[in-house]
């Protein structure tokens, strides 16, 4: 197994979980190579009932894909908890 | 009851005050707000009628819930002909102004004719007249209000008036009350200048009267309920505020940005909520002081900010470091990713001179956009602009252009004109970027496919408030749907439109939305109000205003043609993010939205649509 690097980005109040050194609510992860976002949450100590909207490159994940959509290279994961405005 | 059963009439033109019945019958097929409103002015105006003519009349309209404890019931719609559009306006405000109104006896304001010179309405309860605000013309919002308090001795009085750009023909100008909140779009504030009044001062202490008392207290405490146990309503919207969008659309991937022409803001993370709760190097303080309600709200999504003292606008503008109405995300994005400029402070002072002066920050900074891309293809130059150098991501030009175009002078008077004639104006009119006139708000339809049909398609022009599927698409509220997808959102739009209707015409605030749905809102209001208000009831009481507002457009000379979108969304593929390659299909979408609809294929609603709705 290798490790590869993504971006993790973090907002609202799961902006507490950023890793030491983010900036501007991201920061670089290095994860396996069979990293998903339910490994990505575990890692962070995240509230999994917080992670409302997870977008993987700006695309939705399902929350029953968390531990099936793999993460790849270069990949940047958002998350957010319920949040809206208009 | 709900209704206090009373209308106040306003001739400006003769200068007379006098108290109407409402009609029951209408109430009850219209419910209040904008539904009833638009009902009164569809019946009382031709709606071929020159906005800025005194034939055109301006309504204030609360609604059954309006000045009652149910949550959010504060709110007031301002319904004309919009000076910006040539369309149905209807612009819905919160802060205390329409509970007050609500308070003094009067369902609503109809305001007809123009006054000889500046005067002001003031009401006490059941009392009206009309009063020279000669003194008042020519200041601003800010000074109005201070002024007009003073002159009552009360500082209890809720006041909305318009300011500068209102006086000065602004196309967008506003409606604003209590400070810093605003019916703000479509130039309600314009056709409210045209007829020489400057403002309404409300003290109203009658009270509302409800039905069932009992039922209303459980129906409203229940409702509450909702609201705090909701993640949205009762935690994120209160901590971070709408500004919380500016993240989430960026990285979806659509951010309207340098007038459209890209689809998400590198500097997105610098005008955030999260950058707005950040401690500044220069003064250690936060952007944002605190968050603020509207009255009777149990949200509290408002932003309030202090600006940098030290910052370029405001050094040596003491006038502008007290805490005010900070940024939501509408006018962030406005003034902010649309004109490419990441400077927070900057923003946050623009957004003031709009509240000061009495402008629509989405249309304002819409149109700076514009013209700053005339500006980069040289279609202006300098010698238009009297020497600003207008170029995408330049803070100073738009502080100066907010300045100016709040006063309606130099270039800001050409700013004022909105995007769409001064496109025109310059050769370029694909460089407008709205529909029907009103430019867009914060969500690139390219990245949610949905919002293209519901800015092509909506009744007062460009807008995310007739329909908010950013909330399905985006959000996942209240279930997701995929922002790429083209199939199902006829029925989404119609649905979210339906609702949204309802929902502004009780009197309450739509981001109640965010946690309720008509099931929480029909008991409040059958327990405030005669009638069997059940959720159909209010549903269809949504669909007949959407087709009654459907058919003011009509009969105002807007067509089919009127529904549809810039080439630039419809021809131009997005180049990042998610939505990379494509364009809006609304093609695909508005054929099947018209046969929902119950709409002949050129959006004219059929016979037996309009007897379905006894419209």
């Amino acid at each position: 197994m290798t490790a590869v690097q993504i971006t993790v980005k973090l907002y609202a109040t799961l902006a507490g979980h950023l890793p030491a050194g983010a900036k501007h609510n991201q920061a670089p992860l290095e994860v396996p190579d069979d990293a998903t976002p339910a490994s990505v949450i575990a890692r962070l100590n995240l509230p999994l009932a917080k992670c409302h909207l997870v977008l993987v490159n700006g695309v939705y994940v399902q929350p029953s894909r968390f531990d099936s959509h793999p993460l790849k290279p270069g990949d940047a994961i958002a998350m957010w908890p319920p949040v809206a405005g208009g | 009851m709900g209704w206090a059963g009373k209308i106040l009439r306003v001739n400006l033109t003769a200068g007379t005050v006098k108290s109407e019945p409402l009609n029951m019958e209408w109430a009850q097929r219209y419910l209040g707000s904008r539904g009833l409103g638009t009902k009164y002015l569809m019946e009382e105006i031709d709606p071929r009628v020159d906005p800025l003519s005194p034939d055109n009349k301006l309504l204030f309209a609360t609604g059954p819930l309006t000045g009652t404890m149910a949550s959010t019931g504060g709110r007031y719609t301002v319904i004309t002909k919009g000076a910006l559009t040539g369309a149905i306006a209807c612009s819905n405000s919160g802060g205390f102004f329409g509970n007050e109104l609500k308070n003094a006896g009067w369902d609503m304001i109809i305001v007809e004719g123009r006054a000889a010179s500046p005067v002001y309405l003031h009401v006490e309860n059941q009392t009206a007249r009309l009063l020279p605000a000669d003194d008042l013309w020519g200041t601003s919002v800010w000074h109005t209000e201070e002024a007009i308090k003073a002159k009552h001795h009360d500082p209890q009085i809720r006041i909305a008036s318009i300011g500068v750009a209102g006086e000065k023909g602004v196309k967008y100008a506003c409606v604003v009350n209590d400070l810093h909140r605003a019916a703000g779009r479509s130039g309600v504030g314009t056709v409210m200048g045209s007829k020489n009044l400057k403002a309404i001062a409300v003290r109203g202490t009658l009270g509302v009267r409800i039905k069932d008392f009992d039922a209303f207290f459980r129906a409203t405490e229940a409702a509450k309920a909702v609201l705090a146990g909701n993640a949205v309503t009762g935690q994120g919207l209160p901590a971070y505020g709408t500004q919380v969008l500016m993240n989430v659309i960026n990285e979806s991937g659509a951010m309207p940005t340098r007038n459209h022409r890209d689809i998400q803001f590198e500097g997105a993370h610098k005008i955030s909520a999260e950058a707005m709760a950040e401690k500044r190097p220069t003064d250690g303080k936060a952007n944002l002081a605190r968050n603020g309600a509207c009255f009777g709200c149990t949200i509290a999504c408002g932003r309030i900010s202090q600006i940098d003292r030290t910052h370029f606008s405001v050094k040596d503008k003491p006038q502008y470091w007290g805490a005010s109405g900070g940024l939501e995300y509408e006018a962030a994005w406005a003034l902010g990713s649309n004109t490419g400029v990441d400077d927070l402070e900057a923003l946050t002072y623009a957004n003031f001179i709009c509240n000061e002066q009495g402008m629509d920050p989405i249309s304002f900074g819409a149109t700076v956009s514009a013209a700053m891309e005339l500006f980069e293809i040289g279609a202006i130059t300098t010698r238009e602009t009297g020497g600003i150098e207008l170029r995408f991501g330049s803070a100073e030009a738009l502080v100066k252009l907010a300045e100016l175009t709040g006063k309606g002078e130099g270039f800001g008077a050409e700013i004022g004109l909105g995007s769409r004639l001064l496109t025109a104006k310059y050769g370029h009119p694909d460089l407008h970027m709205g529909v029907k006139g009103q430019e867009f708000p914060a969500y690139d339809s390219r990245g949610i496919q949905g919002m293209g049909l519901t800015y092509a398609t909506s009744n007062r022009g460009a807008c995310h408030l007739r329909s908010y599927t950013v909330a399905s698409e985006i959000l996942g509220i209240p279930e997701k749907t995929d922002p790429l997808a083209t199939d199902g959102k006829a029925g989404l739009v119609k649905a979210f439109q339906d609702a949204t209707a309802a929902f502004d015409s009780a009197g309450i605030c739509i981001f109640t939305s965010f946690a309720w749905t008509l099931q929480d809102v029909a008991p409040q209001v059958d327990a405030a109000c005669e009638g069997d208000w059940t959720v159909e009831k209010m549903l269809e009481v949504g669909e007949r205003i959407w087709n009654l507002e459907r058919q003011f457009n009509l009969a105002a000379g807007l067509t089919a043609k009127d529904d549809t979108l810039p080439k630039r969304l419809l021809k131009e593929a997005a180049k990042t993010g998610p939505a990379t390659g494509r364009v809006n299909d609304l093609g695909k979408m508005l054929p099947e939205y018209y046969a929902l609809r119950g709409w002949s294929p050129d959006g004219v609603p059929s016979n037996e649509t309009l007897a379905r709705l006894a419209l």
